[in-house]
């Protein structure tokens, strides 16, 4: 689909949510006042790993106010959490060495907590304020146990779960082991082996999690206001396997919601209990998360330990990539969390390059810390900086320009299919022409010759490459099935037009930053060559939706957009069959040209789609045969992933002195394919870049490993990157359609997270590169780090 | 034991009785019910709640209602006049500010006191006077484009 000057696809038009934002008129979930509100306020473990010998919550329920409280015990016949991917042997799942053992996870936990901030109990009352005064009069007997946190000393750690294999969560492997081997064994190969520690992160969304619970006694409907990005999952995940109740009687509304970044993907425990709690006290609950608890219970993001190797021919070619990663799951196995460090992760080591051969093994481990799951980018970041961070370190090892090392490996341009070693194919790349692009807008040799003159002043300049690949437009239902999801993953679009040929769509994506009631607008409009003031985009609303999968690995356009698409063309095609009998024509004969359909070549013979409309809803003079109507709807399953790429540079200057790293340019060219709206686009890209900066420089969840304590439980502690922390970023784009979907567009929503963390982390250690520094284990890069660095490097070490 | 309070919100009266230890915005958004001012973080790190109060951006989580008695008071509702958006308000929508709007009344309630003391403010004043307000969507580069747009309206006038 070529993207024209005079079409609304590819235009960047304001966005039509901005005016109720920024009038302060959205509509939260924790904005949701309901007659007879109740609130929640949920009692939880202090200690990482604990025995619960008894709760006494007499004192609580005689505080003032309280209306009720439960604990585990009360809630029987509520099953546990489910965990939606599967890792099996006997489901014949790819990679699998030792089978996941499937946990329980209880909404409120009655035997042991295992992890701080494990909700043990839950106190319902007539204000806010009396619901959190009497959780402090819940008495909980504790008998604290040891705990580990820490990935890599998680096997041998106290035993988490009742399960033979101990903390070891799963085992998996994908590649091919021997032909890595043997890559290795080349001779005269150049082998560089690397520790590399992609720490763990906490997504911050601005907004924290809540929801309103609604149970009526009177029609045994139960209506769920959630912070979710996928209220239909959230529905049938809470229906069918946690609380049993009947899904057609459930309703759940993501309404506006301030950020996702995946955190709000998963079902959780406190949306549980308060749907069970209010039919069970038959009154509306209210629960929002403090930041405290966000920090506690909201997903936490990567925590991988590997150990990566390559080899490289003398010439630069890269023969062979090894990589053995341990994934911190944390307590418990959250909904897709055995889908992260495997098939989101393994499947990207190929990256952008020609490789001899890749063999990579996981060790999913528990440990007395947060469920950890997807977080943006959701194991194709921790692809990404393992082997970006790797080619690095070749080119170090060969002494070669890092820029011309990933120029000599890149597969060449193709469209259509490129397989890869391991286990996907990817759909159209021109991975050199994204480079380029980025060369000509960075000016490379003018940098390299600032740097060499700012380092006989002593200053420290570095620039550091990241040339990416993604898998978005998640995912063709076949495939994930094979690889253990235990959900289809397609998207639903419904486009009703009215009889005054006003139209609403109905997406099962769900916008919570996105934009999508703009961008699918312009995708409608521009299809139907109507003004964009005729559509409305109606999303979040199992109520008015038909169905959906939700926003999560860049797929509202990609899939969500590509089933409304569908439902466009089936509106054009019945529109011809009454446009042809209005203008007594043949059907054959009839084409769609800019909101009008006409007799092909005669724009005298046509009538306007406002008439066609009208026309279906007063069918006097209309078809034989056909029904009356316009109203579709569509279920699109992608054949493939879609594969976005690009090249980032980033530019640092360390100060010798002391450590501290500061961002002094970023310049980022992605390939997302077609665009609908690039100033979207472009502001996802700029988020994207300041996450992963974030994570390359500030960021991270700490734990103690020996009391199992959340060092960073708050926004005091955890470091969010600030305004004036970052840059001004450059963004550019080379156009790659895919031609896996009919709208060529790939995903965009991920791409600056992944491609920018190994791009700040290769910029520092090519500052340091003048001291002999090659790498650095650990992020985040605070000052504290570097200067570290630099005085080991300095000593000799 | 509950404590008179008397205000003024965005030109209007306001007087309840409350208990000492409520927040300011906590009687913003559910006992007034002015949802628009948000609370999203409880160490005043955010910046999301952030209002006017007596002429002054204030962290609406960081006062007691008590406090704020007999303040006059302007929360994001307040902003824009008979109907016409403040230049910042449009700043942000024309420059793409804002994605989840979590953040964005806060932070338009923040631009404004940083352009009644900075009216021509560089990128680099922009930045360091944001430094109370997290953004997670924007990496800030739209919203520091929204305040320079802004700036540059409101010195036309």
């Amino acid at each position: 689909m070529a993207v024209t000057e005079d079409r609304l696809f590819g235009k960047s038009i304001k966005r039509r949510e901005d005016p109720r934002f920024i009038t302060g008129r959205g509509n939260y979930v924790d904005d949701l006042k309901l007659p007879g509100m109740t609130y929640a306020a949920f009692v939880r473990s202090p200690h990482a790993h604990a025995r619960i010998k008894g709760i006494d919550v007499s004192q609580a329920k005689a505080h003032p106010g309280v209306v009720a409280v439960f604990t585990g015990k009360d809630m029987t016949g509520v099953n546990s959490l489910p965990c939606g991917w599967d890792l099996r042997k006997e489901k014949n799942i790819p990679g699998v060495v030792q089978d996941l053992a499937m946990v329980p996870h209880m909404p409120l936990t009655s035997d042991v907590a295992r992890h701080v901030g494990d909700p043990v109990a839950v106190v319902i009352a007539d204000s806010q304020a009396a619901a959190t005064d009497a959780a402090e009069k819940v008495s909980v007997s504790w008998e604290p146990i040891p705990a580990v946190t820490a990935t890599d000393k998680a096997e041998k750690g106290p035993k988490i779960h009742d399960v033979p294999t101990g903390n070891v969560a799963f085992k998996w492997a994908l590649g091919d082991a021997a032909a890595t081997d043997a890559a290795f064994k080349t001779a005269g190969a150049v082998t560089v082996k690397k520790r590399i520690v992609n720490q763990r992160l906490v997504a911050n969304a601005m907004e924290p999690r809540a929801c309103v619970a609604r149970y009526e006694d009177a029609t045994g409907e139960l209506t769920l206001w959630v912070t979710s990005q996928n209220p239909h999952v959230h529905r049938l995940l809470m229906c069918a396997f946690v609380l049993g109740i009947p899904e057609h009687k459930v309703r759940v509304i993501a309404p506006d919601v301030g950020g996702g970044f995946g955190s709000k993907i998963f079902l959780y425990n406190e949306e549980v209990v308060c749907s069970w709690a209010s039919r069970r006290i038959k009154r509306p609950i209210r629960w929002t998360a403090s930041r405290r608890e966000a920090y506690m219970t909201d997903a936490h993001g990567r925590d991988h330990v590997t150990d990566a190797e390559l080899a490289l021919s003398k010439e630069g070619k890269i023969l062979g990539l090894r990589v053995k990663t341990t994934a911190n799951l944390g307590a418990y196995l959250s909904t897709f969390a055995p889908a992260v460090p495997t098939f989101l992760y393994g499947t990207l080591l190929n990256g952008v390059y020609a490789i001899g051969a890749i063999h990579v093994e996981v060790t999913g481990v528990f440990t007395n810390t947060t469920a950890v799951d997807a977080y943006r980018g959701a194991g194709r970041p921790e692809a990404c900086y393992v082997l970006e961070r790797m080619v690095d370190a070749g080119a170090a090892a060969l002494k070669m320009d890092p820029a011309e090392l990933r120029r000599k490996n890149f597969i060449p341009k193709f469209s259509g299919a490129f397989n890869t070693l391991v286990a996907v194919t990817y759909d159209s790349g021109d991975y050199a022409g994204a480079l380029d692009k980025l060369m000509q807008v960075f000016d490379y040799k003018k940098f390299r010759a600032e740097q060499e003159a700012a380092r006989k002043q002593g200053r420290l300049l570095g620039v550091g490459f990241s040339t990416y690949i993604e898998a978005c437009s998640i995912a063709p239902s076949k495939v994930v099935g094979a690889l253990g999801a235990g959900a289809g993953l397609y998207e639903s679009g419904t486009v009703r037009v009215h009889p005054t040929g006003m139209v609403t769509v109905y997406t099962g994506s769900h916008s919570h930053g996105q934009g999508h009631e703009t961008t699918f607008a312009q995708l409608v409009a521009d299809d139907l060559g109507i003004p964009m003031e005729q559509v409305e985009v109606i999303h979040g609303d199992t109520g008015q939706i038909a169905f959906g999968m939700g926003t999560y690995g860049s797929r509202s356009a990609s899939v969500g957009g590509t089933a409304i698409k569908m439902s466009l063309n089936k509106i054009k095609e019945k529109g011809k069959l009454i446009a042809a009998h209005l203008l007594e024509a043949s059907p054959k004969d009839i084409e769609f040209v800019k909101g009008q359909f006409q007799v092909k070549g005669v724009p005298a013979k046509s009538v306007p789609f406002g008439a066609v409309s009208l026309t279906a809803y007063v069918p006097h003079n209309y078809p034989e045969g056909l029904e009356p109507g316009l109203d579709e709807t569509s279920f699109y399953d992608p054949s493939n992933f879609c594969f976005p790429f690009g090249a980032h540079a980033c530019v640092v200057e360390v100060e010798p002195e002391t450590g501290k790293v500061t961002v002094v340019r970023y310049v980022a060219v992605d390939d997302v394919g077609n665009v609908i709206n690039p100033m979207i686009v472009d502001g996802m890209v700029h988020g994207g870049i300041a996450q992963g900066v974030g994570q390359a420089l500030w960021e991270g969840a700490v734990y103690d490993n020996d009391s199992g304590q959340l060092m960073t439980g708050s926004m005091m502690d955890y470091a969010m990157p600030k305004a004036d922390m970052l840059p001004t970023y450059v963004t550019d784009r080379t156009v790659t359609p895919t031609p896996v979907n009919p709208l060529g567009v790939k995903g965009a929503g991920e791409t600056g997270t992944i491609a920018s963390t190994p791009a700040v982390v290769n910029a520092v250690v090519d500052a340091l590169s003048g001291l002999g520094v090659d790498h650095i284990d650990a992020m985040p890069l605070t000052a504290e780090r570097v200067w570290k660095t630099i005085q080991a490097a300095k000593a000799g070490k | 034991m509950k404590l008179p309070v008397k205000m003024t919100i965005n030109g209007q009266s306001v007087s309840h009785e409350v208990e000492p230890r409520l927040l300011l915005v906590h009687y913003i958004r559910e006992t007034v019910g002015l949802t628009g001012t948000h609370v999203g973080c409880d160490t005043s790190q955010c910046g999301a709640c952030t209002i006017e109060m007596n002429g002054q951006a204030v962290k609406a989580c960081t006062l007691f209602a008590v406090q704020a008695n007999g303040a006059t008071i302007t929360t994001i509702e307040g902003l824009a006049k008979n109907g016409d958006l403040h230049p910042i308000q449009q700043g942000f929508w024309e420059k793409h500010g804002l994605q989840c709007g979590f953040c964005t009344p806060g932070m338009i309630m923040a631009a404004k006191q940083l352009l009644e003391r900075y009216p021509k403010p560089s990128e680099e004043v922009i930045r360091h006077q944001l430094e109370g307000n997290l953004c997670r969507c924007t990496g800030y580069h739209n919203i520091v484009k929204a305040i320079e747009w802004a700036a540059d309206k409101m010195a036309a006038k």
